[in-house]
């Protein structure tokens, strides 16, 4: 057994510096004929670090054009030390990072920022997520109506809702692409649907009330409990806008009860 | 696009693909900025190359462009994340992946790397170099043996590019490749640019690594562009960077490659600082000329 271990410790001394760059350069490795290893162990040390933050940069886009490049790139160092990765699909790192943002120092003068970071990581949720067809409104039309309110939906894979206490669509939407930004009222609370009817993941600003009416029909309320808690949170929501809307972003596959 | 054609997209039964040959072509990476262009040009020779892991989500426009490209061109699928060389097990989960992956678009070419990337519950998102024991050997063998017995065929096994070696490996690299090939049955990925890499940043001769390399076993060959940096004691030291055009040199290896093993598939890898699609076509057309005066040479041979 002794080989074994002493070999799996030639692995752990050569990763244990990979992240951190308080340790020293690893003796079980060396150039060739007594060279000097410490710009040599460097690449490996820039291609994960670097590797590592250009994949959170591409998760977060936004948050990188709203923190500017060099904010962004040493945030995204503090949490790769700290959360490195554990899956070897890059597309799922960064699920952290916008509670991260929200304990970062440095990110106290940005309080949306965390929000448009979990719009983000939606985003790309979505644009991974499984193919399904969405309700079709013939579906809907379908459901006789003494059952409607009875219905219950299933949620397309594609699905998220994202809250904020500020306008976290906006700052998303203006960010997202090249463009030019105009002045937002960081103030506005906003709250976005998330979904991928086809093939083009799309985000919506919902209207008042449709985040409970759609959170309460993801988690397994019927139509008629859901619009329910949908007026209790505001008076001004309305059923035939928000029902109009969830067909046409596809956010749910089929009905479970009532249809037939 | 309209509800038929999604329909048709979005069936429960995967899609069947032609089956292509590849021998004899060059191909490049695939980028999904180039799909437009690619689809636009209509059919044309040469083979198509993808991360394996960029397509382990569940659905969504990955997969359409990979079904686009599969049902057009050959396509070959490169792991770079199994940690091969790793210490530890297999990732279970990621080995179904790319089980499910290589079932689901039938690829004409299969492989991975010798390096590992994981160790105990972190990725570390690079080609790590390893030591080269009878014990590493052993381990390497059991982990490809998983891969094959997953995917039910010969895995393409690619040499590395380092930058440093480990204090206790006991064997050539050149003899460590040939020994899992024998043990394994696996086939080769030779990579001329990681052979001009690693033989520039250690000091041997590339020529030499090649003629002690098993060409026999090698089913494809990378080609790539690498950068220059300088090492410790002010020597160049070259990084595997994948983000320019082949080298001179490296250009030169395959060329004696080539006219030794015959036309063996080759792609051209492209993975940063991608070009426009004319750029990196140009690249793979090169090596498509050398491959087809080989290939000639076979037939003089034989008539």
């Amino acid at each position: 057994m002794l080989p074994r271990d002493q070999e799996s410790l030639s692995y752990t001394a050569f990763s244990v510096a990979l992240l951190d760059p308080e340790q020293p350069i690893p003796s079980v490795v060396a150039g060739p004929e007594g060279k000097a290893s410490a710009k040599r162990y460097s690449v490996y040390r820039n291609n994960v670090t670097a590797g590592l933050i250009e994949a959170l940069a591409e998760v977060y886009p936004a948050v990188q054009r709203l923190t500017g490049v060099e904010f962004f790139r040493a945030m995204a160092r503090f949490h790769i030390r700290a959360m490195p990765p554990t899956s070897p699909l890059l597309f799922e790192y960064g699920r952290d990072l916008p509670a991260f943002i929200e304990s970062y120092e440095y990110a106290q003068g940005l309080p949306w920022l965390a929000d448009v970071a979990r719009i983000e990581r939606a985003w790309l949720d979505a644009y991974h997520a499984a193919d399904v067809v969405p309700l079709s409104a013939e579906a809907l039309v379908a459901i006789s109506p003494d059952r409607l309110a009875d219905t219950m939906f299933v949620v397309h894979p594609a699905t998220r809702i994202v809250r904020s206490r500020f306008a976290a669509v906006t700052i998303f939407a203006a960010n997202r692409n090249e463009g030019a930004g105009g002045q937002i009222d960081a103030g506005t609370p906003e709250d976005a649907l998330i979904t991928r009817p086809i093939d083009d993941v799309v985000v919506r600003h919902l209207p008042q009330g449709g985040a409970v009416f759609f959170q309460s029909l993801i988690s397994g309320q019927s139509l008629g409990e859901a619009a329910a808690l949908a007026l209790e949170s505001s008076a001004s929501f309305d059923i035939a806008t928000n029902i109009a809307g969830m067909i046409q972003a596809g956010v749910f596959t089929a009905v479970t009860r009532g249809a037939v | 696009m309209s509800a038929p054609v999604l329909s048709g997209l979005l069936q429960d039964e995967p899609p069947r693909f032609p089956a292509f040959q590849v021998c004899g072509l060059a191909g490049t990476s695939f980028k999904h900025e180039h799909l437009a262009a690619i689809l636009h040009e209509g059919r044309q020779r040469g083979f198509f190359e993808v991360h394996a892991e960029n397509y382990m989500g569940s659905g969504g426009p990955p997969h359409r462009a990979l079904e686009a490209i599969r049902c057009r061109r050959p396509l070959s699928i490169h792991g770079v994340c199994m940690s091969i060389g790793g210490p530890g097990p297999l990732d279970k989960a990621h080995l179904a992946r790319f089980r499910s992956l290589v079932e689901r678009y039938e690829p004409a070419l299969v492989s991975e790397h010798l390096a590992w990337s994981t160790h105990k519950t972190t990725y570390f998102n690079d080609l790590l170099p390893m030591p080269y024991t009878e014990a590493t050997l052993d381990r390497v063998c059991d982990h490809i043996n998983q891969v094959q017995d997953a995917i039910w065929r010969p895995l393409l096994l690619e040499n590395p590019s380092t930058y440093l070696a480990f204090r206790d490996s006991t064997m050539r690299e050149t003899d460590f490749i040939r020994r899992v090939t024998e043990r394994t049955g696996c086939g080769l990925l030779l990579d001329i640019n990681n052979v001009f890499v690693s033989a520039t940043n250690h000091g041997f001769s590339a020529l030499e690594y090649l003629s002690e390399f098993p060409l026999a076993r090698v089913g494809e060959i990378h080609l790539a562009g690498h950068a220059e940096q300088a090492d410790d004691e002010g020597d160049r030291l070259l990084i595997d960077s994948h983000d320019g055009p082949v080298a001179d040199a490296v250009w030169q290896l395959y060329e004696i490659v080539v006219a030794r093993c015959g036309p063996i598939p080759t792609l051209v890898e492209w993975d940063s600082k991608i070009p426009r699609w004319p750029v990196l076509k140009a690249e793979a057309a090169a090596a498509q000329v050398i491959l087809d005066r080989h290939h000639q040479d076979v037939h003089d041979a034989a008539a």
